[in-house]
């Protein structure tokens, strides 16, 4: 986990430097939130991986002599299929199609989005039985 | 409910424990399926349909472009052709192909793991790409035809005055669900590479691809929301009346173009890093040899990527408003961190035992192609030669040449990677003539371009000065463009004659990484075994025992699963 943490710290640094440099030098500020903006996107969850990371018994993924045995993954949680994925992109896709031909098409967009998150969310918690 | 993974216990599984998975079939398993190879092989085959479309416009383009005043199509339709066939290509085929279909099959694999980490979310990407492409193309049924004010639609052009009509509008809202598609997958894949990695596959263990892919999401999450904001803003300019890019309403329309290149740079990368990540495995492979300076590679790729988010108005330089030598400065150095990756892939061939199969032939396209765009972009690095160029062919020659650069590195991922995904290989000797009409293809299509840029040929113009000079250069550049066209159609039709012919088995190249060590195609979850792990080569390093990356002591052998075990991993 460590390894994960400082990739993110680092990128977050990175930001914090160019920001200082990029925005007392270009007196433009477009540059300079964006830039703000993505050291906060390196340090909250790289923070939040190294808290972590010091707090968590290590990983057999994060261990170089781990045996096959050890594996902790994590498998049924999910459904090996579901219908909700493809109900709530159509749905999205009418949300989008209500922005250009009117905005109508808002009642079956947001009825599939809405219809998509009950049964998806129902679904997740039979974690995958039918 | 969740099952733990506890290979000595058993364990009973939701479905009772059978290797075989037992769901929807034909077109319902493509509805439904949350298999990361089904949406991987669709997201595939969608995006390959993508790039037929946009290499059909950039026909029609090069048709037109053949002779002076040529009238194959109207000037407005020129105008949707060179918009939409970037679009095309940028927002509908580089990007999902690379972090959408080869990613999305090959990385849960690589590591070790049973799916992606959000196999729901996964689909929803899939859903809301076509979709979103879907939404994009459909702009040529409307009565005003599809967007055409170019791929990056500069304010003011793009705003509601000089660009009324659905077109447009569609073009927002397909690149607002492709947007979100590439943020779900951004998601799923850093989800995926921090927690879901096989015991013993350290971040420093995993393939080049795998970290490319791993660098591509964090840039995709820094840089896809910055152009979702900026295509709702430029939404909001067109129909509620808002004036954030007009001057008119006091807004800055040079605010467009930071939004848009902040995300249009890193986006380069972004469709670049997993390209290079399937050269990387490619060279390797068909070397014989380990990666030269497999840290150094990481590294370079780190580096690139955190530079590549602070050049973006380099795009920019001839506005006059922004700071040259900061984004000069920023964008030399990214040449640094490449050409290491130059020097590392060079290393990887140096004293290997090279084998000049149409993947390895691809990759070597690959780095030809890509060290000519390269180069030339650092000439574009340097303001007093950009404000020369800006605008003219030489950035299309340039862009052109990093681009084909990729198509070789995805075909040289296609066949390297597609008999695991399909079990079977393709015929080598179609794949070698598709390579050689291609590389020549390329670069008689974009080395004229290079002199026509120099000599000031602007881009985005359907006629030009009846000069004898530009019209052959025009047309050998045409030439190489039909070329590439009908390697696209060996292609098709190398698929189709060698459909189901020439079964691949497990691992038909001897190949390193984990991904050649199960069946191909995989069985649903992927492994019914796994190697130890000992170094970045674990599928080497079990079928060569006496040549193994790194010596750790006694052959420890392979843990193997039983087949009830073998459905939870």
């Amino acid at each position: 986990m460590k390894v994960e943490a400082k990739i993110l710290l680092g990128l977050g640094l990175f930001f914090g430097l160019m920001c200082l440099v990029y925005w007392n030098w270009s007196l433009e500020n477009a540059g300079g939130v964006m830039m703000f903006a993505g050291m906060l996107l390196g340090f909250l969850p790289g923070g939040y991986y190294y808290w972590w990371s010091r707090r968590m018994a290590p990983r057999p993924e994060d261990n170089p002599q781990a045996a096959q045995a050890e594996s902790s993954v994590v498998v049924g949680a999910f459904p090996g299929s579901s219908i909700f994925p493809f109900v709530m992109g159509m749905g999205a896709f009418f949300v989008v199609l209500a922005l250009v031909f009117g905005i109508w098409l808002l009642v079956p967009g947001l009825g599939l989005v809405v219809w998509a998150l009950l049964g998806g969310t129902a679904e997740g918690r039979r974690s995958g039985e039918h | 409910m969740t099952d733990v993974l506890d290979p000595p216990v058993h364990v009973e599984h939701h479905d009772g424990g059978h290797e075989e998975h037992h769901g929807p079939t034909g077109i319902l398993n493509w509805l439904t399926s949350t298999d990361h190879k089904v949406i991987g092989l669709s997201y595939t085959v969608t995006s390959v349909i993508m790039l037929v479309i946009g290499g059909l416009f950039a026909e029609i383009i090069r048709g037109q472009l053949a002779t002076p005043n040529g009238t194959l199509v109207s000037l407005a339709q020129y105008n949707e052709l060179f918009t939409m066939h970037g679009s095309v290509m940028i927002y509908l085929f580089a990007g999902p192909f690379a972090f959408g279909a080869l990613a999305n099959i090959i990385v849960p694999i690589q590591i070790g793991a049973p799916d992606m980490a959000f196999p729901r979310l996964n689909a929803l990407s899939y859903w809301l790409y076509l979709t979103g492409s879907i939404t994009m193309l459909s702009g040529f049924f409307t009565a005003g035809g599809a967007a055409n004010f170019g791929w990056v639609g500069y304010a003011p052009l793009s705003n509601s005055l000089n660009t009324p009509g659905a077109g447009a509008d569609l073009w927002i809202g397909g690149l607002l669900l492709t947007g979100f598609s590439a943020i779900f997958t951004g998601v799923n894949l850093c989800a995926t590479i921090f927690y879901l990695r096989a015991p013993g596959m350290t971040m420093f263990r995993m393939p080049i691809f795998t970290w490319n892919m791993l660098v591509t999401a964090i840039l995709i999450l820094l840089a896809f929301p910055v152009l979702t904001a900026g295509l709702v803003m430029l939404y909001a300019d067109r129909h509620f009346g808002t004036h954030i890019f007009s001057v008119a309403g006091g807004g800055v329309p040079v605010l467009w173009q930071h939004i848009f290149w902040f995300w249009g740079h890193p986006e380069v990368y972004i469709l670049a890093l997993p390209f290079f990540g399937m050269v990387t495995e490619v060279i390797a492979v068909f070397s014989r040899k380990p990666v030269f300076g497999y840290k150094g590679m990481i590294f370079a790729t780190l580096t690139i990527a955190a530079l590549s988010l602070g050049v973006w108005a380099h795009h920019m330089f001839t506005t006059g408003v922004v700071l040259l030598p900061f984004f000069s400065i920023m964008s030399l150095l990214i040449a640094v961190p490449t050409g290491i990756k130059m020097f590392n892939w060079i290393g990887t061939m140096w004293k290997g035992q090279i084998w000049f199969s149409t993947a390895m032939l691809m990759a070597l396209g690959f780095l030809f192609t890509f060290l000519i765009g390269g180069l030339t972009g650092i000439y574009l690095a340097s303001p007093p030669l950009d404000f020369f160029t800006h605008d003219t062919y030489f950035v299309i020659a340039h862009f052109h040449s990093v681009v084909m650069a990729l198509v070789f590195g995805g075909m040289a991922g296609l066949y390297y990677w597609g008999p695991k995904f399909t079990g079977y290989l393709l015929n080598e000797k179609f794949g070698k003539m598709q390579f050689w009409l291609l590389f020549i293809g390329t670069q008689l299509f974009t080395i004229p371009l290079y002199i026509l840029g120099l000599d000031g040929m602007p881009r985005r113009m359907a006629v030009y000065p009846n000069d004898p000079q530009w019209k052959t250069l025009n047309d050998i550049s045409t030439l190489g463009a039909v070329l590439i066209g009908l390697s696209t159609v060996l292609f098709v039709i190398n698929i189709v004659v060698s459909w189901k012919k020439y079964p691949a088995g497990d691992n038909p190249w001897d190949a390193q990484t984990l991904e050649w060590f199960t069946t191909s195609p995989p069985p649903h979850h992927n492994f019914y075994r796994l190697p130890q792990i000992r170094s970045e080569r674990p599928t080497w390093d079990h079928n060569h025992p006496n040549y193994r990356s790194l010596q750790h002591g006694v052959h420890e052998g392979v843990h193997t699963l039983d087949a009830t075990e073998e459905s939870h991993v």
